[in-house]
This record gives structure tokens, C-alpha cells and sequence, in this order.
């Protein structure tokens, strides 16, 4: 450990200085936003200002906790990210685990290349895409008319029963093989040793997945959850903004649409931080909860 | 896995056909995968009053560029693309440069205060404004209806910073001790001795970034909404595709159709030429996106 004296802390003046860059930058951009919480116990005016505008206590947690549709957002967010983690979860690990079980090189890279091509599309055009796909005179209507699973076509956009199935399915479509990535490294981690023991003691494909590669990449598995675990409620934003629609909006609006709705575009800036912080709180209690799970299984953990 | 293939003789009927549906299961996703990005190359290509007959599957049946023709003389998609240019290339190089010299700070053993540096950046993972106080926080310093909200405040990420941090503390200290022998001061070890090892590392997270901002449309449409000449690619390529949903039957595109371009066909167009520099680019850079994820996702 190095002690922090005169000398020292001249020897380490470049060091210094640039952190003393960071850390302001930092406070500005990263905890000056903090600051801004005020505003949610605030009748917050522009005109008046933070320090001038009218403390109301909670008042505006009590008018969010009082409206329905902020319930409902709740609802929606926490309801779409956990689908789409458990989809996007499941979909990444069996993805990975058959494609490791191909044999010839060439196919896995061709097909490991292909699996990446939809991350590197923006949600603007994977979105469109589906607009495409999914409208009355889509292509998964034609399928369904043609082999007559339908009589007539759906506009899939306009019931909101789909909606979420939607979502799911796009957030699965766009990161399967992005999110493979990480798995596939840590199967080749895996001692091969173990599987030629298992085949010489006569071990299927089935039992070589089920008690060598799934156990091999548990851990992996777990801290990967833990991470995604605290980002379930950021993940409702840009594909809901982008696909939903009047008709659906019971099932789309998210706590972040519902930010931007109250904040940004109405103008009630304490509303939509009092909507904000409850969400930081949410996300932070997710970690820590999901966190000692995890250590009370006896788990990896984040910290 | 070698060995494994000495067993090859005795693979069961099971086996086989595991190896076949798992075959079929992959050329399905293949198929799901590429489809809709061939379906809108096909319809780019393809006459727009043509493609309203439908059927347009696997191949363009009236060939035309007139759709691309029509989209580079939009002038705010024009605008959009050199704006994204702009801000891809600015803001990658800015924020590697950033995040670069951060991580060469906290990793420094000898560093007084790397602990607490680190986990002042690391807190902000978790921790932040949220969307009002951050957009006032930018109205108030200016950063609104300006470019400079696309390069300055997503300069330092705490996670870039992770994952140079974890690349720069299995560089052996003994390179940097033996330049301090010869006088060497840290901006020599950063730029010299330090930056040219990590190179992997740093093509990498220049990856994630340029991805990044080529993909963005939030930020333009939440800041500079209000100024048409700042606004992305993305965003334009949003607003085409929304006007296209909501009026299809509006008077412009009734003018349009006589043109023999349809809001679909010239909204293809637009999203391939969009799509275009990162699905060339990214065949290549796979092996730096891969020991990336790898490096961050595992040690975090």
C-alpha cells in the first residue's frame, strides 16, 4: 500500500491532475443529475427554479401511486422485462449449446457470423422491419392466410394481446446470437477431458449437455442474470416507443414513455422525476435482492 | 474434442438424428435471420408500383434504382447521414481516447487513489439522474439543440472503462517500471508503452462505440428535435418510417406513386443504405467484438 505523504503525492502530480478532470467531469455529467431529485418533492415551476419552487414533500409519489395508468406502467415494464430476459436467456443458451454440437468449422462460423448481423441494427430499422412483417398484407400473414391457419389476416399491431409476444420475439430475434457469444466462450472453456470421459462411459448427447456443458457454464448463467437482473426495467423503452401504437397503449407505455410523456412533452418535470426515482429504486432493490439469492445459494455474485 | 471422433463408429440412430434436426434448427434461424433483410434488399430494388401487386419474395421482379436515387436527393436524410458520420467518428475516437487514459489511471498500482476513482465511475453504473434532471442538466449547460450532446456527456462510460482496466492489469508492471528507470513520465507510459499493447482492446470498445452512435436516434430526437440540421440518420430514417405507417394514403404519396416510387419501396431503400456500412463492416471485426464481450461480461 502507498502511503500518502508530500513526497508521494508530488511524484504522482500527472496522475493527479488528470483525475482531478475526471472527477469533475463525472460529478458534473454523472452526479450533478442527482441533484435534480429535489425536483420530485417540489412543486417544480421553471421560472421559480430549484431553490425558489414550492416544497410539496411527496405529494407528486402520492399523484403517481393515485393514477392508474402509472399502475398500469408498472405493470407493463415489469411484465416486458421479465419475459424478454427469460426469452432472450433461454433463446441464447440453447442457441449456443446446438450450435457447439455442430461439428464441420465452417458452418458453425457461417452461422455464428450470420447470428450477430440483427445486434448491428438499429431498433429504428429492426422495428420496421416487423412493421413490415406483421402487417395485414405481411409476410406472416400471407403464410398463415396461405396454409389457412387464418381465414383473413391480422393487423397484429392493433390487439393488444400480441403486443408483448411481439416484443419478446423482437428483443429475441435481434440478440440470440449476440448474447451466444459469451456462452459459446465459456462451453470452449470447458475441459474436454470431462466429455471423453462421459463418452467412454457411454454418454449420450442428451446427458454430455445436460451434466458437463450446462454445469460448465452455470456460472456464467448466474452472473450474466444478476447483471441483466438490474437493467429489467431499462429495457422498456425503445422498441415499445417504436411499436406501440394508440391501440395497444394499455400494454406498451413503460415507466420511461411515461417520462417522457408527463416530463418531457406535458412539461410536469416533478412528476416525471418522481416516476424516475421510483424506478432507480426498483432497479437498485432488483440487484441487491437478486445479489443475495445468489450468495445464499452459494452462487457467484456481483460484489 | 479430438477423441470424440474415435467414438464416431458407434453414434446411435439417437444421434443421428439429433445431428439432423439440430441441422434443420439451425438453417431455420439462419433463414429467420436473413430473411427480413433480404426481403427489404428485394423490395429496394424492385419497382415501388410493381411491388404493390405483392408476391415480392426471393428475387426483385422489375429492376430499378429509382428508389435509391430518391433517397440520396432527400436532403434530410442527406443531412442525418453526415451528422451520424460526424458524430460516429468524433464521438468513438473521444471516447476511446477518454476511457483509454481513465483505465491506464485506475490501473496504475502505485496510484494513490485508484480504489475510490474506480468506484466513483463504477457507482454510476447503477446510479443516475434519470431522464429530467439529465435533459434540464444539458438545457442549462447548453449541450441542447447543439452537436456537441452527442460527444461530450457520453464520453466516459464506466463499462468501457472496465473492460480496458481488466485488458491493462495483465500488462506485466515490469515494462512500465523499466521506463521510469529511463525518465519516462506517465503521458510517455500512456501513449508509448501502455496504449500500443492494448491496441486488441481498444479496437474493441472503438467497436462498441462506433455501433453505438451510428445507431442512436434518442438523443437527437430528446435534444435537437428542434433543429433539423442536427438531427441523425436514424431519427430521419424514424420519422420516414412513421409517416409512412400513419398516411400511406396522404397526398405525397399519392404523388409519389405516379412517380413509380412508393413510400414502402423508397423506405427499403433508405434502411438498406442505412444498414449498409455496418453489415459490411462487422464480418471483419469479429474477433475483437468476441474477446471484448468476453473480457467484460466474465470479469465485469
Amino acid at each position: 500500500m502507498v502511503k500518502i505523504n508530500w513526497k508521494e503525492v508530488k511524484r504522482q502530480k500527472v496522475l493527479l491532475l488528470l483525475s482531478s478532470v475526471y472527477v469533475i467531469y463525472g460529478f458534473i455529467f454523472c452526479y450533478l443529475p442527482l441533484a435534480g431529485w429535489l425536483m420530485a418533492f417540489e412543486n417544480y415551476k421553471p421560472k421559480e427554479g430549484f431553490f425558489h419552487s414550492k416544497f410539496i414533500g411527496l405529494g407528486k409519489f402520492k399523484q403517481l401511486f393515485l393514477d392508474d395508468g402509472f399502475i398500469r406502467v408498472i405493470r407493463n415494464t415489469l411484465a416486458m422485462g421479465v419475459i424478454n430476459l427469460i426469452a432472450t436467456f433461454v433463446t441464447a443458451i440453447i442457441f449456443a449449446i446446438l450450435l457447439n454440437e455442430v461439428k464441420s468449422r465452417g458452418g458453425k462460423k457461417a452461422v455464428q457470423t450470420i447470428s450477430y448481423l440483427p445486434h448491428f441494427l438499429s431498433w429504428i430499422i429492426v422495428t420496421g422491419i416487423l412493421h413490415d412483417a406483421l402487417s395485414g398484407t405481411g409476410i406472416v400473414n400471407d403464410i398463415l392466410v396461405r396454409f389457412q391457419f387464418l381465414k383473413e389476416p391480422i393487423n397484429f399491431f392493433a390487439h393488444p394481446k400480441y403486443f408483448w409476444g411481439i416484443v419478446a420475439f423482437a428483443n429475441v430475434w435481434k440478440e440470440t446470437g449476440w448474447n451466444a457469444i459469451i456462452y459459446l466462450a465459456s462451453i470452449t472453456a470447458i475441459d474436454t477431458a470431462l466429455y471423453e470421459a462421459a463418452a467412454i462411459d457411454g454418454a449420450g448427447r442428451w446427458a454430455r449437455i445436460k451434466y458437463i456443458t450446462l454445469p460448465g457454464i452455470k456460472p456464467t448463467i448466474i452472473i450474466l442474470l444478476l447483471i441483466n437482473a438490474g437493467n429489467i426495467l431499462n429495457a422498456g423503452f425503445e422498441v415499445q416507443y417504436l411499436l406501440g401504437n394508440g391501440l395497444v397503449q394499455s400494454v406498451s407505455q413503460t415507466i420511461d414513455i411515461y417520462v417522457l410523456k408527463w416530463g418531457i412533452s406535458q412539461g410536469d418535470y416533478s412528476l416525471g422525476t418522481a416516476a424516475g426515482i421510483f424506478k432507480s429504486m426498483v432497479s437498485i432493490a432488483i440487484i441487491l435482492i437478486a445479489n443475495e439469492m445468489a450468495k445464499r445459494a452459494g452462487e457467484e455474485r456481483l460484489f | 474434442m479430438e477423441k470424440l471422433v474415435l467414438h464416431k463408429k458407434k453414434t446411435s440412430l439417437v444421434d443421428k438424428i439429433f445431428v439432423f434436426l439440430n441441422s434443420i434448427f439451425l438453417v431455420l434461424f439462419v433463414i429467420i435471420t436473413l430473411y427480413p433483410v433480404w426481403n427489404t434488399l428485394v423490395l429496394a430494388f424492385n419497382d415501388g408500383t410493381d411491388a404493390l401487386r405483392g408476391g415480392l419474395y426471393l428475387w426483385p421482379r422489375k429492376w430499378t434504382l429509382q428508389n435509391f436515387i430518391t433517397v440520396i436527393h432527400k436532403n434530410n436524410l442527406i443531412v442525418g447521414a453526415y451528422i451520424t458520420l460526424s458524430r460516429t467518428i468524433i464521438g468513438t475516437f473521444t471516447a476511446l481516447a477518454a476511457n483509454a487514459l481513465l483505465a491506464y489511471i485506475v490501473s496504475r498500482k502505485r496510484f494513490l487513489f485508484k480504489k475510490q476513482l474506480s468506484l466513483f465511475w463504477v457507482i454510476t453504473m447503477y446510479v443516475n439522474g434519470g431522464m429530467i434532471p439529465t435533459f434540464l442538466l444539458y438545457k442549462s449547460l447548453g449541450l441542447t439543440n447543439s452537436f456537441l450532446v452527442y460527444v461530450i456527456p457520453g464520453m466516459v462510460g464506466a463499462f468501457y472503462m472496465l473492460v480496458i482496466r481488466t485488458y491493462m492489469t495483465g500488462i506485466p508492471d515490469s515494462l512500465e517500471e523499466s521506463a521510469q528507470l529511463d525518465g519516462a513520465g506517465d503521458i510517455v507510459i500512456f501513449t508509448k508503452i501502455i496504449s500500443p499493447l492494448c491496441r486488441p482492446v481498444y479496437a474493441t470498445v472503438a467497436l462498441f462505440c462506433a455501433v453505438a452512435h451510428w445507431n442512436s436516434w434518442f438523443d437527437a430526437m430528446l435534444y435537437n428535435r428542434m433543429n433539423s440540421n442536427l438531427t441523425t440518420l436514424q431519427y430521419e430514417l424514424m420519422k420516414l418510417l412513421s409517416s409512412v405507417t400513419n398516411q400511406s394514403t396522404s397526398a405525397e404519396s399519392m404523388k409519389n406513386t405516379v412517380a413509380a416510387v412508393t413510400p414502402t419501396s423508397v423506405r427499403s431503400a433508405a434502411t438498406i443504405l442505412t444498414m449498409l456500412p455496418i453489415v459490411c463492416l462487422y464480418p471483419f471485426l469479429q474477433r475483437y467484438f468476441v474477446t471484448g464481450l468476453t473480457i467484460g461480461g466474465v470479469k465485469g
